[in-house]
């Protein structure tokens, strides 16, 4: 997600596009003036949902692209960046750590951000779990993948918000789904629908099954 | 009667008062940062602190459809304290937030060299961030306390409208009526206001500028105080317009000065906050 494109959706959607214009030009000037700005962005450019985004902006609003085009319009790298995307973070609300979250993949740290990433999973705050599971995602190891997704089913939140998840999803996944489902069962409640399809999906591989149930016989 | 409580410290309340609250008039309220009833030992205490103030409590207070905005400061009694002064650097990341619409409390504990430094930076930081200031006068020594606030929000240059002291009592209220800033009233069961002799204040003083709290704390303290005064004041024969800017009007008129103010009541209630629903039973 480029600035450049950032700033051709937001033209139209700021509500007050000379202020976020300006707060791009402080911000790129003086990185440091970022703090101020990016809690600001909310109130001077509006939190709806961006309308008829592309799919890559799926569940943004105006506030996250605003945030996202400050951060990404400071003049840093490598500690430096690092540094001030974790601390836009630590004294973030909510809001401002959801746009922190979305703007990993496009600020250049490398993997640094993924303990932003196993914070912001263990919040159990779904505005953030879902956030953390866009395309930064691919920094984090299976097993903790494996449990966000698996959060993502106790919590509700569609697994549409987990990228690539059709390609990542294994057999240990498959496994995590069948005892969830287990549980469920046993306790006489269901799986939501699009955990079940994946369940469904991931056990029914055709080489991977027939032998399962041979050892387990 | 609708009433916003520009005074109250709800994370030492139970969510059981936000409900009685609710069920009393009040739809607003500001909750100004405070101590915590014992000394905390490292700025990291305050920012936990802060981040409650503007995520956990909005959303306690949202079950119950009130509107919960914030004041955030480094307090008097911990400006003393060398270990707690670092927060000053991460205010202002704090006074960028959208829920905080004053700086708050400050003032003075025990008028200590300390505390006037702690001040002056803050009355700075407010006029940096255009935001009003919550002061609070001491309990000891107060008539001296006030004096000396109102010179240093004289010395600092904020404009006295976006300036409440707070706490006052008939003693201390002529000193702040001639200022031009706005006087704050806490109505506590015992000490400081009762709802009647504050109703003779604003009979004496009239209603500009005056703001009544219940500052209801982990203290003895009653968070319905607000609306005995209200009910006091219509004692007294004040119209239920009076009342209504007393305990709505006047305080939205003063923390509106933030430019963030946010009372309209369309919000519906968030279900949960990060994942965790205080509605017991619920899932």
């Amino acid at each position: 997600m480029t600035g450049g494109y950032l700033a051709d959706v937001l033209k139209d959607q700021a509500a007050d596009p000379a202020w976020l214009a300006d707060a791009v030009g402080r911000v790129a000037r003086d990185p440091a003036a970022v703090a101020g700005l990016f809690p600001a962005a909310g109130r001077r450019c509006g939190r709806e949902p961006l309308p008829d985004p592309d799919p890559a902006l799926t569940g943004w609003t105006v506030d996250d692209a605003a945030r996202v085009l400050l951060l990404t319009a400071m003049p840093l790298t490598g500690a430096a960046l690092a540094e001030q995307v974790g601390a836009l973070y630590r004294y973030g609300d909510a809001d401002e750590k959801r746009a922190v979250l979305r703007a990993l993949p496009s600020v250049d740290i490398g993997d640094t951000g993924v303990g932003l990433l196993h914070d912001a999973i263990r919040t159990n705050d779904p505005r953030l779990i879902a956030a953390a599971l866009g395309p930064y995602a691919s920094h984090l190891d299976d097993e903790m993948w494996r449990q966000a997704v698996i959060k993502c089913v106790f919590m509700g939140i569609p697994l549409t918000v987990v990228a690539g998840l059709a390609e990542r999803a294994d057999g240990e996944l498959g496994r995590m789904l069948a005892d969830l489902d287990q549980e469920r069962r046993a306790a006489g409640r269901t799986m939501p629908a699009d955990a079940a399809a994946l369940l469904s999906l991931l056990t029914s591989d055709p080489p991977a099954r027939p032998h399962d149930q041979k050892e387990a016989g | 009667m609708r009433i916003f409580d520009p005074h109250i410290h709800m994370s030492s309340r139970t969510t059981d008062d936000y409900e009685r609250m609710a069920a009393a008039g009040v739809r607003a309220l500001v909750e100004p940062a405070f101590w915590l009833g014992q000394p905390r030992t490292s700025a990291g205490s305050f920012t936990d602190y802060f981040d409650s103030l503007i995520g956990w409590e909005p959303f306690r207070a949202s079950q119950f459809g009130i509107r919960h905005h914030c004041a955030i400061a480094l307090n008097p009694k911990e400006a003393n304290d060398p270990r707690c002064r670092e927060v000053l650097s991460v205010l202002p990341r704090y006074l960028a937030k959208d829920r905080v619409v004053a700086v708050g409390e400050v003032g003075y504990d025990s008028m200590t060299p300390d505390e006037d430094e702690v001040f002056a930076a803050q009355l700075a930081l407010a006029i940096e961030h255009d935001l009003p200031v919550l002061v609070h006068t001491p309990h000891r020594d107060k008539r001296r306390g006030t004096q000396r606030t109102l010179d240093v929000v004289k010395e600092s240059g904020i404009d006295r409208r976006r300036v409440v002291v707070d706490h006052l009592n008939e003693v201390t209220v002529g000193l702040v009526a001639g200022s031009g800033c706005w006087m704050g009233f806490s109505i506590y069961p015992d000490t400081k206001m009762s709802p009647p002799r504050m109703a003779a204040v604003l009979r004496q003083y009239g209603l500009a500028r005056m703001l009544v709290n219940s500052a209801a704390d982990w203290g003895r303290s009653d968070p319905l105080l607000t609306a005995c005064t209200g009910e006091a004041m219509r004692a007294a024969e004040f119209t239920d317009d009076e009342v209504d800017q007393v305990l709505w009007r006047n305080p939205v008129e003063f923390f509106g000065q933030s430019g963030r103010l946010d009372v309209s009541s369309a919000e519906p209630p968030a279900t949960v906050f990060a994942g965790n629903s205080i509605v017991r039973g619920g899932a």
